[in-house]
Parts: C-alpha cells; structure tokens; sequence
C-alpha cells in the first residue's frame, strides 16, 4: 500500500475497528436513506404507498446480508483478526495448563536472565548514579603516564587548569572517595564519603533536600572550610532525620564540621559500588589524605574526576581537546607533568571505582545471557512442535475450510507472542528481584554500604520487549516450519506409528536438542574455567603469609594524637603486643597490600639508569615499621630490613624488591647505591622477594619500600603474626589499646587470608554468575532432552512392543535408548567443543593462569554433560523397558 | 438477490469510478445512473452496489461526506480521490484494449 493510499483508509480502518457501533449505525442510515429516495421515486411513477415500499426493499435485497458484505469490504481489519488469534491462542494455552506453565517458565528464565542483566549493565555501568542529571554526558577523567599501562589521578593544579580551559565541557568536578571515622568507643565506627571540589553538587544537578550545597570558594584554602552535605541515609540513620541538622556539628577524624546540607533520598554519590555517606570540600583534603598538603603540589595525582560535556560533543572531540591542554601543562611544568597526559574514559570504563572491575564479568553475562535465552526458546521450540503433532488435524481442518496458510501462521506467531509475553512479563519480575542480587555476592565490609543496583528503565524495558520479539519469532516459526508440510490429503491418513529416532519429522527436534547441548556445553566449560582460574588465584601465593596474619588498624588521627605522640604510642603498642601469648611478631606499614586505599608514588631516579626519552620512571612505594617483612612473611633476598635506628634523624634509606632491582640496576647489586625519592637521595640497604600489591592477577613490577619513621603516617595499619586464632588476638589487642589509651578504637580485625579473598571478589562474582547461569541452561537442556527422548519413546511404541515380542530383553531396550540420547549428546559436545574453542576466548580478561582452551575444563564439561544426559534419559528409557508387547500389538 | 452477470462482476468498479468522476453522487444517485447508462442491461441490484462502494473506499479510490439531504437527514456522498481518478485511467485503458481484442475476435470472418 502506498502512503497515499494509507492516507485515505488508515481514518477508516482505525474507525471501522474503534467506533463500530457509529460505523453500523451510519451504514444503516446510508441504506434507509436509499429506500426512502427509492419508495419517492415509485411513489411518483404512481405505485400505491405500500407497493412503493414493498418494491424498493426487495430491489436492494436483504438488508442483513448487504450489511454484512460491506462489513467484509471494509476488509478483516488486522486488529480484529489478532485479537480474534489472541482469544483463541489464550484458549488454547489454557486447555494445556502443563505444557503452557513450562513453556512461559523456560521463556521467563531465559528472559529474566536477559533482563537482569540489562537493568545490571544500566544501573552499574551506564546509568550508576541514581539523581545525577545528564549521565550519558558524563565522563571519567584520570592521568596516564607514558611507558604505563593503567590510570593514575590527576593533581589538583592540573585540574584546575583543565577547568579553566576546556571549552566543550558543560562541567568539570571532583569527587575522591575517602573513609572517616565517626567517633571513639569500643570499634571505631567508619563512614565513607567524598572529597569534592566546590561546584558538585551544581554540576551534578543535585540539591540539597535541606540546608546547601558547596559555595564557590570552599574548596580553597588549607583546611578553610570544615563543612560538609550529608546523605539521607546517614541522616536518618544516624540522627533520627532531625529537621534541624543544618548547622550542627559532625567529627569527622576528630576535626569539627559543620553539617551544611542533607543530600536528597535517592542520591548515592559518585562511586560505582559504594554508597557514600558524607561529601566534603577539597580544601579539606589533608585531614583525610596521607602527605600533606596537596591542593598545590602538581605532582601530587591523586584527584578522581569527572567531566560532563555539552550536548553533541562526543569524547574524542573532548580528548583532542584535553589532550591539547595536557601537552601545554606538560610543556609548562615539564619537572611534575613530564610524561604525564590526561585521558577520559566513558563511565562504564572508569578506573577508579568498581565500574572497572565489574565490567569484564557483565559483557560475559550478556553473551552467557544470549545463550540461556536461545537454550530456553529451543525448549518451548520443541514443546510446541510436539504440540503441533499433536494439531496437525486442527490445522489441516482449518487449511481445508479455507484458512490461508498465512492465516494459520499468524495464530502460530500469536500463541508464541502470548507465551513471550507473558515470559517477559516474568522476567522483569526476575530482574526486580535480582536488582540487588550483586552485592550479596560482594564480601561485607565494616563501614561501607555497598551499593549495586541493579536499573529496569525504559531502555531496559525496551531491550527485554526486542528480545521477547525474538522469542515470539523463533517459538513460533519452529511450529510454523512443521505446518508447512501439512497437505490436505494427509489429513486423511493415518499417522504412522515411527522408529526411535528415524522419523523424518525427528530431525528438527533432535537438532534442537543437539542445539541445546552445544550452548549449555559452551557455558559449561565457561563456567569450569573461571572457577579453575579462581582456584588458581585463591592458591597463587600473593608473596606474603596469609595464614596466622591478621591487620588491623588504631585510629589515632581520631583521637587528636599529633606526631610525636603517635610514634611513641606505636612503639608501645608494639612493644605490648610482642609480649602477648603465641604473637611472633607485629608491625605497622601504612598501605596494605590488595587493599582499596592506593600506594603513594613518586618519580624516581638512579645513578646510572638512563630512562626513555620523555619518560619518567614512577614507581609505587610503601612506608613499613621495623620487622614488617617477617611479619609478613616477605622474604629479603639481600641486605638488612629496617629497624628502629632508621627514624627520622638517621639517613634516609630504601628496601626495593626484586623487580626493581632487576630493571634499575640491571641485575648488578642495588645495595648501598643511590635511589632518588620525592627528589631526596636515599640509600638502598635491602632487595625483597616480589609479592603482590594491588591485586593478585598483577605481574610483578618494581615496588621499594621506606621506613615507616621516615615518611611518618599516623594511622597506618597494624599487622599481626600469632598462633591464635583472630577472636581472642583482637580481644587481646584491645586490652593492650585501651591499656595505654581508654579512648582509642580499634579498626575491624581481619586476617590476610580474607584481604586476598576481598581483593578477589570480582572474580567471585564472575564464576558464580556463570555458574548459576551455566546451572540452568544444563538444567534447560535436560529438560529438552528429556523431552525428546520421552517423546520419542512414546511415539515408537509399537516398534519397542514388535522388538520385546521377538525377544529383545528389557535391559536391551533400555540400552538403546540410553545411547539413542547419548548419542545427541555427543553431537551436542562435539558441536559445542569447537564451537567453545573459538568462543572461550571471550573469558580471556577474566582468566588468571589458564588458557581458554584448558583440557581440563572441556573435560569436565564432558563429564558434566554426560551424567547429565543419562540423568535426563533415565526415565524414558525406564518407560521403554515397561512396554507391554502384547497389549501395543494388540492396539 | 440477483447477481450481476460476470461481466459486470469486473467491471462494477470502473462504473462506479466512471460515475462518481462526473459529479459526486450518494448511494441512490449512483444507482439510478448506473440503470440509466447501461439502459438495465447489466442489471447491476442495488444490493450489491452497496459493498462495491464501501470496498472502493477501503481502498482509497473514492471517498464519501455527508450532507444534509431534504427531511432533517443526512445523505452519504461519495467523490473520487486522486488515487481514484488514476485507478479510472488504468481500468479505462484496460478495458478499452480488452473490448478492442475480443471485438476484433468476434468480428473475425468464419472461413
């Protein structure tokens, strides 16, 4: 039909469908009108009154059947005819309640794993920050350095600087996460919030639901403006939403602030994964950050940034842009910026926070959820075929009374679409209930409100309705493809009784099935392999003891102790604790090994390496306290570790590891050479075995390490070696805290064992998604399988009665149809091994140690796949050996 | 009800497009012009003259208004569309090179 013609008879389909009642009611009118003008006309040429009615009505003949017929020109309106397929689809689904139920759960489990995914992949990736305006213009900004792989911060300075001179940014802002404790007790109590520049909450679009936002300005100053917005949720919770909060005052490690402002319910910050509780300026950052003073230090990168860019500015207009001003810092500031350019990364991409970490595993759940889906529709697939034997008389009366065959397709697709439909509608229920499901999966840290939500938007919804589309299409077209064949003249005969197996109809069953096993086999060695990888992790030594090695931490900064006061209260503390019972050792190191809080680093130099051109050698250090390496359990391949002697007035030494020896000094030995740090000449007295850092799936890289006195830090951790168990270390630690200080806290207590298991989590989830996904495809398939076999031994009933009566045994049949199934299994793996080959690649970035291709995981899915199978046969095959011969000869 | 004969069966359409192109028409009017036209030799009823008009207007070629008409009521005038008027043409030249064949054939001298 031609626009023009959609033009003229789109008005009169949509009323002739919609206003009936007027339609037939004008038609009647029109029709009267013509008796009327007819019986005038007889009247004239002299008929008496009611030979002139009589006359015209029997000219236009009967008045119903006109009616009718120009009912039938207005053309069976498309909408009539679906809802007239929908009322006999919904009353076909309802005569087979068993078969109805099984189909919409398979499709509800297949879309509702889709679904799930989807609204993760929006809340966690693409929309994470719930209230914030403008997301999809938003953007992470990090620092990268030449010759390094990964992202660093970005100094305050160097923002300001990018602020001032990007011209296609609508908004350039700060928001650094950062932990505080609360107040002194028993447990220190730790709340998690952000250090933010001054335009936040103006550049988010959020307001505040009491008191204000940061004024331009408070984010100048060292430590000028202790004031700070707090989130809903700490408000309530921790001050029974008293209404007048605004102007109270909170410590946050023990330095007064003022509450200027509740942030509004719904409103979670800026970091993927945590929900934040309070927002401060960035002019407070000292009272948060080890090293001082930052705000104007160029060198000091340790800004996590975001940027929002105007409308129709895409982000390779905005690095050209950024990359240009990064060039100039670094011409104009070559001793800080050296080497150093200043990247965007879309949200999803953003190093800093969980968005990173999360989203190798939610690509691979997209592709596991595309398979689940495609397993699940193969299964209603087959049901309906079954069923479509089972309609064949049905649809061939309905062919002979003269339904078109696109007419009976139509019904077909409508059944499918009331069964996707309604699988969809399911599946959002899943997804609902899912949307928090990723934090359970997360281990449970003190202090932190994990926040993962999971979004079911419009965009969402609209994905799961495209996807219920593709279910529609493929569970109806698989019966659809089977009605093709009907002819009029088979209706007639009768259906012959087949063969296990042999049947031709057999085949588009069986490779559905074969279809099934192939996917489930691909996610099952999917799922073996990060499960092999995250034993690998788990087994893979991090380079330090984690067994009989607990940290904790004393918050001291709380407390109000300056310096002097915490190098005295640490050596006590130490000295208290080496006196314990089964304590073998104790000291403290300012940053902890695979945890959140990042290393400090600093550009380094040393006598007699020449770096790359334009490059500047960087590298990560850490501060430790005498007798941190046997605590540890590090070893020290050379040279001595620390020990009280190297304090603040002795001369400035290092512990570099075996990395850095290697790489800086060419394998010559590194003792007692010069190695330049934060600009000053310290001497290197030790090499260290490499050991783990940030996290398990690193390769070793260059690391040293200071003495704790030298680069002072008053709340670094504490870390304890004892042989006992971790309840009665902690209770005992505690005593020896409030021994030397009633007031002082103590940080929760774990031991190294579940820092490693913390740092993996990311791989925890992937495996266990996977897993729970590759579950039920495995669980899919058998149903199919089952399915079909049962089907199939159903349908060859007379031919196993024929064989039992010529004296096949029961064990026999039983056999034939085991390996009847086993053999579709086989097809399946054969299938699903090569196709795995080529597609376990996809897992590589969440893989640790083991190839995509490891004979070990593709064998245990065999094995998996194989008891599965002869699981799913059992029963038909039991039904077989039960086949009365004489009574299905008789029949 | 009497059908009209085949003839008319295909050609119903190119009449009723024929007459409505001369002057907008209701139902009765066509009727009446469509037995004076043919002199009653297509015997065209007015039964099936009824569902002729509205398949042509489900299809765009004409398309009906309502006027009032003489004794407070309303009548349905149909006119033809743009679409119509060229569907008239093809039909037209159809029929015209269709009617020019057979009458050549039937003209043909037996030998």
């Amino acid at each position: 039909m031609t626009f023009e013609q959609w033009f003229y008879t789109l008005p009169l389909r949509l009323r002739s469908f919609f206003r009936r009642k007027q339609v037939d009611l004008e038609l009647k009118d029109e029709l009267r009108d013509h008796i009327e003008q007819q019986i005038k006309e007889n009247l004239a040429a002299g008929m008496s009154p009611e030979d002139a009615r009589y006359s015209a009505l029997r000219a236009l003949g009967g008045m119903t059947q006109i009616e009718q017929q120009c009912r039938d020109a207005h053309g069976g309106s498309v909408i009539e005819d679906l809802v007239q397929d929908l009322r006999y689809g919904f009353r076909q689904l309802g005569r087979s309640p068993g078969f109805s139920s099984l189909a919409i759960l398979c499709l509800t489990l297949g879309i509702g794993a889709n679904t799930a995914v989807f609204s993760w992949i929006e809340g966690i990736l693409f929309r994470p920050y719930p209230a914030v305006a403008h997301q999809e213009r938003l953007l992470a900004v990090g620092g990268t350095a030449r010759g390094e792989s990964g992202g660093t911060g970005i100094s305050w300075p160097d923002f300001l600087d990018l602020q001032r001179s990007c011209t296609l940014c609508d908004a350039f802002f700060v928001s650094k996460i950062t932990g505080s404790t609360l107040n002194i007790g028993e447990r220190a109590e730790i709340a998690t919030g952000s250090i933010v520049s001054a335009n936040y909450f103006d550049a988010i679009g959020v307001h505040p639901a009491l008191g204000r936002g940061f004024a331009p300005g408070e984010d100048v100053g060292s430590n000028a403006h202790p004031v700070a917005v707090i989130s809903h949720q700490f408000w309530r919770n921790r001050f029974k939403s008293d209404p007048q909060i605004v102007g109270r005052t909170q410590r946050l490690d023990n330095v007064p602030y003022t509450i200027i402002g509740v942030a509004p319910q719904g409103f979670y910050g800026t970091f993927v994964g945590w929900a934040m509780d309070f927002w401060v300026p960035a002019s407070m950052e000292e009272t948060f950050e080890s090293g001082g003073y930052k705000l104007e230090d160029r060198g000091a990168r340790w800004i996590e940034a975001y940027v929002r860019l105007k409308p129709g500015v895409t982000r390779a207009q905005a690095q050209e842009e950024i990359s240009a001003i990064a060039t100039r810092l670094e011409h104009d500031y070559s001793a800080t910026n050296r080497g150093r350019s200043i990247r965007l990364w879309p949200l999803w991409q953003t190093p800093f926070n969980n968005a990173g970490t999360l989203l190798p595993t939610l690509e691979i759940m997209l592709a596991v959820g595309a398979f689940v889906l495609l397993i699940a529709c193969a299964n209603v697939g087959n049901l309906l075929l079954v069923r479509s034997f089972a309609r064949r008389h049905e649809m061939t009366v309905r062919l002979a009374i003269g339904a078109s065959r696109i007419r009976l397709l139509k019904q077909l697709l409508t059944e499918g679409l009331i069964l996707s439909t309604l699988g969809a509608a399911g599946g959002l229920l899943v997804a609902y209930w899912c949307r928090h499901a990723l934090v359970l999966l997360l281990p449970v840290r003190s202090g932190v409100a994990m926040y993962l939500p999971g979004e079911i938007d419009w965009r969402v919804m609209s994905l799961s309705a495209g996807i219920c589309l593709i279910a529609t299409l493929i569970v109806g077209l698989v019966p659809a493809f089977q009605a093709r064949n009907i002819d009029l003249a088979g209706a007639l005969k009768v259906e012959a009784t087949g063969v296990v197996g042999s049947r031709g109809t057999a085949w588009v069953r069986s490779s559905l099935v074969v279809f099934q096993v192939c996917l489930s086999f691909v996610l099952l060695v999917g799922a073996a392999l990060l499960l092999q990888s995250l034993q690998k992790i788990r087994t893979t030594s991090p380079g330090f003891s984690t067994t009989n090695v607990v940290k904790t931490g004393v918050s001291l900064i709380t407390a109000g102790y300056d310096v002097p006061r915490a190098k005295t209260f640490q050596q006590d503390l130490i000295a208290r604790v080496w006196a314990l019972p089964g304590v073998q050792s104790a000291a403290f190191a300012s940053v902890t090994p695979l945890g959140y809080r990042s290393y400090s680093s600093t550009p380094i130099a040393v006598d007699g390496y020449q770096p790359p051109l334009e490059e500047q050698p960087t590298v990560d250090y850490n501060q430790v306290g005498p007798d941190y390496f046997p605590t540890l359990g590090i070893p020290l391949l050379s040279g001595r570790e620390f020990t009280r002697a190297d304090d603040e007035n002795a001369q400035l030494v290092a512990i570099v590891n075996q990395t850095m020896a290697a790489r800086y000094w060419r394998d010559q030995n590194p003792i007692d050479r010069r190695l330049q740090v934060k600009g000053r000449w310290v001497r290197v007295i030790g090499v260290a075995a490499d050991s783990k850092y940030e996290s398990m799936r690193e390769s070793p890289k260059p690391f040293f390490y200071v003495p704790l006195l030298q680069d002072f830090d008053r709340e670094p951790v504490f870390y304890i070696r004892s042989t006992q168990p971790l309840e009665s270390v902690s209770a005992a630690v505690l005593r020896e805290v409030h021994a030397l200080d009633g007031n002082l806290a103590l940080y929760e207590m774990i031991t190294l064992q579940e820092q490693v298991d913390r740092s993996t989590s990311p791989q925890l989830v992937a495996v266990t998604l996977v897993s729970i996904l590759g579950g039920l495809a495995l669980l899919l398939a058998a149903v199919g399988l089952y399915g079909v076999m049962s089907y199939a031994v159903a349908q060859a009933n007379r031919e196993l009665g024929l064989r039992m009566a010529l004296g096949a045994g029961a064990a026999d049949l039983f056999r034939r149809v085991i390996s009847r199934g086993l053999r579709l299994t086989a097809v399946g793996v054969l299938c699903g091994a090569t196709a795995g080959l080529a597609l376990t690649r996809l897992f590589g970035k969440l893989l640790y140690n083991v190839s995509p291709n490891d004979p070990l995981a593709f064998a245990s899915a065999v094995a998996v796949m194989t008891i599965t199978s002869v699981a799913a046969c059992l029963l038909p095959a039991w039904r077989a050996t039960r086949t009365d011969p004489a009574r299905v000869l008789r029949d | 009800m009497s059908r009209p004969s085949d003839l008319v069966q295909g050609t119903l359409d190119m009449l009723i497009l024929k007459i409505l192109a001369l002057e907008p028409l209701n139902g009765w009017a066509v009727s009446q012009r469509l037995k004076q036209m043919s002199s009653d030799v297509l015997g065209v009823s007015d039964g099936s003259l009824y569902p002729a008009l509205h398949k042509l207007e489900h299809r765009g070629w004409i398309t009906a208004h309502w006027k009032p008409s003489g004794n407070n009521r309303r009548a349905k005038f149909y006119s033809l569309t743009r679409l119509g008027r060229k569907q008239l043409e093809k039909e037209a030249a159809d029929w015209n090179r269709l009617s020019a064949a057979i009458s050549g054939i039937v003209k043909l001298k037996e030998a």
